[in-house]
């Protein structure tokens, strides 16, 4: 039962968060000066052409009645219309949607797969220079955020030693015979590892700009319940038993060293998910983030709301899911 | 065990050293701008555009760094474009602080009411993406610096906020502060006089890192044209352009670049360095 209550409140939470946000972007956009009419005008149109425009985009009635549609249309999938394409905000925002997904998911596997070796490096080889080492480089990982190392990937390996792309998602003169838009995940799936390698090429920097700050945070995190965790008796246990350092770290520790490490994970790769915004600007990365900035500059009321609102989102369900996992997995939650 | 504990205080003294030095020396040259820089930051000169740093061929005196696409001096920019980072380093910094923190406060020592909504708050705030969010302010604001410092502001308050209110709760627990009102201060007054001294290194510690963010919150709006007007040199509006021509002239993106790391990078560590010289614990 108080599983159920728990998951119940966490529900209305998350909504009410999501109506909070729904609001404040309403309330803010519509302060923007500039107006997004004029600008889709030809010059010379008439007062009524300025009347009719703005009818047909609701920006005729007042705040609170024009966000009374909006939501009405967002509960029934309608996201409105993008002002600067004239497509509908869902499609444009759908079709962006994989590419941000997959540079996220990439950059989260390149973090957890970074910060645990190095986590267990750490914990293996602790107390001596090899661990002051990782401590040193986890420090200066942290203190720098993403949009920096991005730029020094760019000068370290787009132009010193040029092995990646640092511009675009994939090579203009590839075809892509693809369906959906995931095409990272859909190269592999159709066997198409030349246009695999591309894609990667394309999106290693940018995923490992997004991954250095998460790594060092898993990194530090995990290795010190490890070394917590080694002093417990049930370790000592083990290694009475005669298993070696490795088995002990690995088997036994790390089982029960995981848990805190997997709720900031969740926590953190919010962030990363917000962190590609700026990212995929820098890399020239067709994807959502960039494709929110445009908006802004070009005023597209529409499409902002949809993007922060996507974006909300994702976060608030990435949280919701870690708060479950971790309900699920801790043994004292379980039990309420 | 013992070896490798003063390896690293004495590397952490090292680190405070240099990243204050970097912040003195870079402060003392955005004050002194005009009289230390080489040139005029706005001054265009088609016949020197695009010179190499000093050490390389084709360099010329007066431009030590080397000049962007325009014929401006990188040097006497960067040092101009200090400026803009420190103000808003400081301005935003504090101002956030302020704010966050009394929320924060409040929110932990009274809890109630107060804290529901500033907890709910920070719940909306987080699920905001901050790039984008601060982006989609400055277009609302206007650009200027004084609409930087607010979106900072607007932004990053609830770091402050969740932080202190963790640990105003905890104070609120302990034994001293039931004691104060037993004694018969206030509920204000114990806030303030007996949880805030306490939650003040915390703060200051906050306080720094702020600072270095607001630097960067600073260079990324820049970057993408949003930060205050264009003709004014600022780091990431020379990162910006540096990206442009990384392969025709690399120099207009490193010196800027090395700039910000350096100054993002001594914030942080004095930052760490304060939070070691306070916790009890890890000293």
């Amino acid at each position: 039962m108080p599983i159920l209550k728990r998951l119940l409140l966490r529900l209305v939470t998350t909504f009410v968060t999501l109506f909070g946000v729904a609001v404040i972007v309403f309330v803010v956009i519509r302060v923007v000066p500039g107006n997004p009419i004029a600008m889709m005008l030809p010059p010379g149109a008439g007062e009524d052409d300025i009347l009719r425009l703005k009818a047909l985009y609701g920006l005729d009635k007042s705040i609170p009645e024009q966000f009374l549609i909006w939501l009405g249309g967002v509960l029934q999938g309608d996201f409105g219309t993008s002002i600067t394409t004239r497509q509908p905000v869902l499609e444009l925002v759908l079709s962006r949607l994989p590419a941000t997904l997959e540079l996220s998911v990439m950059a989260l596997i390149i973090a957890v797969v970074a910060g645990g070796i190095l986590a267990l490096t750490g914990t293996r080889l602790r107390g001596g220079r090899v661990e002051a080492g990782i401590d040193v480089a986890n420090g200066m990982a942290l203190s720098v955020p993403d949009f920096l190392w991005g730029l020094v990937l760019i000068l370290l390996f787009g132009v010193l030693w040029p092995v990646f792309q640092i511009s675009g998602r994939v090579s203009p003169n590839i075809d892509l015979p693809f369906s959906t838009r995931f095409y990272l995940f859909e190269s592999v799936l159709r066997l198409r590892f030349d246009i695999w390698a591309d894609l990667v090429s394309h999106m290693f920097m940018p995923a490992l700009a997004l991954a250095i700050p998460l790594a060092a945070i898993i990194a530090q995190l995990l290795k010190q319940s490890l070394k917590e965790t080694m002093h417990l008796d049930y370790v000592t246990l083990a290694r009475t038993k005669g298993y070696g350092e490795n088995h002990v770290i690995i088997r036994e520790a790390l089982p029960n060293a995981i848990l805190p490490t997997l709720t900031l994970v969740g926590v953190q790769f919010t962030f990363l998910i917000g962190g590609t915004v700026i990212i995929e600007r820098l890399f020239s990365y067709e994807g959502l983030g960039n494709m929110a900035i445009n908006a802004v500059i070009n005023r597209d009321l529409p499409l902002i709301q949809g993007i922060v609102i996507l974006f909300a989102l994702i976060f608030t369900m990435v949280n919701l899911l870690v708060d479950l996992t971790y309900a699920a997995l801790n043994p004292r939650l379980r039990r309420g | 065990m013992a070896d490798a504990r003063t390896f690293v205080s004495r590397r952490a003294g090292l680190r405070l050293w240099l990243s204050g030095g970097w912040l003195v020396l870079l402060t003392l040259a955005a004050v002194l701008a005009p009289f230390v820089s080489p040139q005029d930051p706005l001054a265009q000169d088609l016949f020197a555009a695009r010179l190499p740093p000093f050490w390389q061929a084709g360099a010329e005196a007066g431009f030590p760094l080397g000049s962007d696409s325009l014929g401006r001096d990188v040097l006497s920019r960067i040092i101009y474009g200090a400026r803009v980072a420190l103000i808003v380093a400081v301005i935003a910094g504090t101002l956030t602080c302020l704010i966050g923190a009394t929320l924060g406060l409040v929110a932990g020592y009274f809890g109630g009411w107060p804290d529901l909504v500033i907890s709910r708050l920070v719940d909306i705030w987080m699920a905001f993406p901050p790039v984008l969010f601060a982006i989609l302010l400055i277009a609302v604001l206007g650009t200027g610096l004084s609409s930087i410092i607010i979106a900072i502001v607007v932004i990053d308050w609830t770091r402050f906020a969740r932080v202190v209110r963790a640990e105003a709760m905890r104070q609120a627990a302990m034994d001293y502060v039931a004691s104060a009102q037993v004694a018969g201060r206030s509920r204000a007054g114990t806030m303030l006089r007996e949880i805030l001294p306490n939650v003040l290194p915390t703060i200051l510690v906050l306080l720094t890192l702020e600072m270095g963010i607001a630097v960067i919150v600073e260079a990324i709006l820049s970057f993408v044209n949003l930060s205050i007007s264009t003709d004014q040199p600022t780091w990431g509006g020379m990162i910006a352009e540096g990206r442009l021509s990384i392969y025709q002239a690399w120099w207009v993106l490193v010196f800027p670049l090395v700039a910000l790391f350096l100054t993002v990078l001594s914030f942080s560590q004095l930052g760490e360095g304060l939070k070691d010289r306070f916790d009890p614990v890890l000293r």
